[in-house]
């Protein structure tokens, strides 16, 4: 079945316990290769920085830092309708993850604990939708929900929804096939009860593999960008998804980079921090079921 | 409660998810179909049946052939340099050093930060003029003059493109360089030391236990990166649009200029491009023995 990835935290401690032996000049070596492909990746999102507190007069200057700094990027960045911008992406990204859940929780507990007809069939369609994307259908997708005529809010809800399911349903069937069957029967003869069993013993249980599947639909949410280009077409900005919006400052002939870049890391710290918290589990949820 | 509505009990379960991918995920793949021999108006009008004629029209644009070839260019360095260099990554990250923790974590910006926005931050720094990697490259005498052709990388179809799979290269890394390692961390430590007593050099151990043992991570890793690559379209988006002409457009970016003059023939391309995704993926999986892989 599927585990979840654990480095091997009792070497380390091993080590902190036993007499303190010089670091080997190999490790130094590796370590300092690490930090440098480290910064490397950390570069990009750091000129983000730089960029956002570089004053508009200094734009045109061919200087790697700029020669004063300024926060008015971030000040006036509201007066452009972002809030509402970061308003609808929430709604988005919540409206997705709320409805993953649900619709998630359910068909994962009975994949992992009852052995019915056409089990593997669902959890293979499931998978295969993993390989289906939504650039791939975008023709169908716009006119299906064109027909539909939903707010374009709640038609991004509902794709996102769709389009991030495989990875919920298949880290919180791993999850629940993991928690041993005795221990809500044991539950369920202490007098818990069927749901008392559920919602005291096996969802507490499954928690690690619940906040992952939350954090990752609504950051796949939240980042999401085709779709919602597409269906949030012609909408106030205020309206738009927040990476709808921030195309926006690209202008016909200039682009207001200051601001582009003081709204990019509005959007993406906070995602950068969520993700920290699940990446450990993420890739056993991505993979699974390929690799069994 | 009777049988058979025990053995019905699992579909009250799963009709919810099944209901979602029916209506999000398969339907939108009929209506994709059913498009494709319709001719579709300016407003999404539907005009009526025209059997074959946009997959017709569609073979004989004269972009098509061209775009079909860069696209799998496209997606075959990619994906090959991304693998590679996460095979390096991964056994990097996989020793012991201080500061191990926080090195992964830097690695995963790219992967939790948009595609979208990492697209316009390289947008930015190839600016011509004042761009960031145009400025280093001045200074240490690479770029000669600013807003020259030689600084304009995104002005030129194969300079554009090279960038370009850079950073495709850039943000695939995390997620491939985080398989693989959850793949090194699943092989037990054992295995080395009855290669050692053998006498097997680091080399000669990884290329004969490791890689081996790597494979399912290293297959897994691909198929999911060839789909996404298949299908990016931020970055070429944000970055060149496509242009000049269709010169940098891969089948994704095509069809999406394709949907503003005409939806049937975008619907057309859709099912074509569905159907390619379809059959590199069945191909990837027969030359790699795949079901041996599932099956063990």
């Amino acid at each position: 079945m599927i585990t979840t990835t654990k480095p091997a935290p009792r070497l380390d401690t091993a080590g902190r316990t036993a007499p303190r032996k010089r670091r080997p000049l190999r490790t130094w070596v590796i370590a300092v290769a690490a930090y440098v492909i480290a910064v490397i990746f950390l570069l990009p999102y750091l000129e983000m920085l730089v960029m956002a507190l570089r004053p508009n007069n200094e734009l045109g200057l061919a200087t790697i830092l700029p020669k004063h700094w300024t926060f008015s990027n971030f000040t006036t960045l509201w007066s452009s309708g972002l809030g509402g911008s970061i308003g609808t992406s929430l709604e988005i990204a919540a409206g997705a993850t709320v409805i993953v859940l649900l619709v998630a929780l359910p068909a994962a507990y009975c994949s992992a604990r009852r052995r019915f007809r056409g089990r593997v069939a669902f959890l293979l369609l499931v998978l295969a939708t993993q390989m289906f994307q939504p650039a791939a259908m975008l023709v169908g997708i716009q006119r299906e929900f064109s027909d539909f005529g939903l707010p374009p809010t709640l038609s991004l809800i509902v794709v996102n929804a769709a389009f991030n399911l495989a990875f919920a349903v298949w880290i919180l069937t791993a999850f629940f096939a993991s928690i041993p069957v005795e221990l809500e029967e044991a539950a369920m003869v202490d007098g818990l009860g069927r749901v008392g069993a559920l919602t005291r013993i096996t969802l507490p249980l499954a928690a690690p593999g619940i906040v992952t599947a939350l954090i990752f639909t609504f950051i796949a949410a939240w980042n999401e960008f085709l779709v919602a280009l597409t269906l949030s077409l012609g909408q106030a900005p205020s309206q738009q998804p927040l990476t709808v919006a921030i195309n926006n400052y690209i202008g016909e002939y200039s682009v207001d980079w200051g601001h582009l870049f003081a709204a990019g890391l509005v959007a993406t710290v906070p995602v950068i921090i969520l993700f920290a918290f699940i990446e450990r589990r993420v890739v056993s949820g991505l993979t699974a079921g390929a690799v069994k | 409660m009777p049988a058979a509505l025990r053995r019905l009990a699992p579909l009250l379960w799963l009709s919810p998810a099944l209901a979602l991918i029916g209506v999000v995920v398969l339907w939108p793949v009929v209506v994709m179909v059913q498009s494709s021999f319709q001719q579709i108006g300016g407003e999404g009008f539907v005009v009526g049946y025209n059997g074959t004629t946009n997959y017709h029209n569609l073979f004989h644009e004269p972009d098509f052939v061209s775009v079909l070839l860069r696209t799998v260019v496209w997606v075959v360095v990619v994906v090959a340099v991304t693998v590679l260099l996460s095979l390096g990554l991964a056994q990097l990250l996989h020793q012991k050093f201080p500061g191990r923790r926080l090195t992964r974590w830097a690695l995963i910006i790219p992967w939790a930060a948009s595609v979208m926005m990492t697209a316009l931050i390289f947008k930015w720094a190839l600016d011509p003029n004042v761009g960031v990697i145009n400025v280093i490259l001045h200074h240490i005498g690479v770029v000669k003059q600013y807003g020259s052709n030689q600084a304009d990388w995104l002005g030129n179809p194969t300079s554009a493109l090279a960038w370009m799979m850079a950073v495709a290269i850039f943000v695939s890394l995390p997620f491939t360089t985080y398989a693989i390692l959850s793949g090194l961390q699943g092989i037990p430590g054992d295995v080395y030391e009855a290669a050692q007593i053998d006498g097997a050099t680091s080399w000669r151990s990884y290329l004969g236990v490791t890689l081996p043992l790597l494979r399912p991570a290293i297959l897994v890793a691909t198929l999911i990166n060839v789909i996404n690559v298949f299908n990016s379209f931020p970055i070429i988006w944000e970055m060149t649009r496509g242009g000049p002409g269709y010169e940098t457009s891969t089948s994704t970016i095509y069809m999406i200029d394709l949907k503003q003059s005409d939806v049937g023939q975008a619907a057309s391309m859709s099912v074509f491009n569905f159907l390619l995704v379809i059959v590199i993926v069945l191909v990837y999986l027969s030359t790699t023995r795949w079901k041996e892989q599932v099956d063990q």
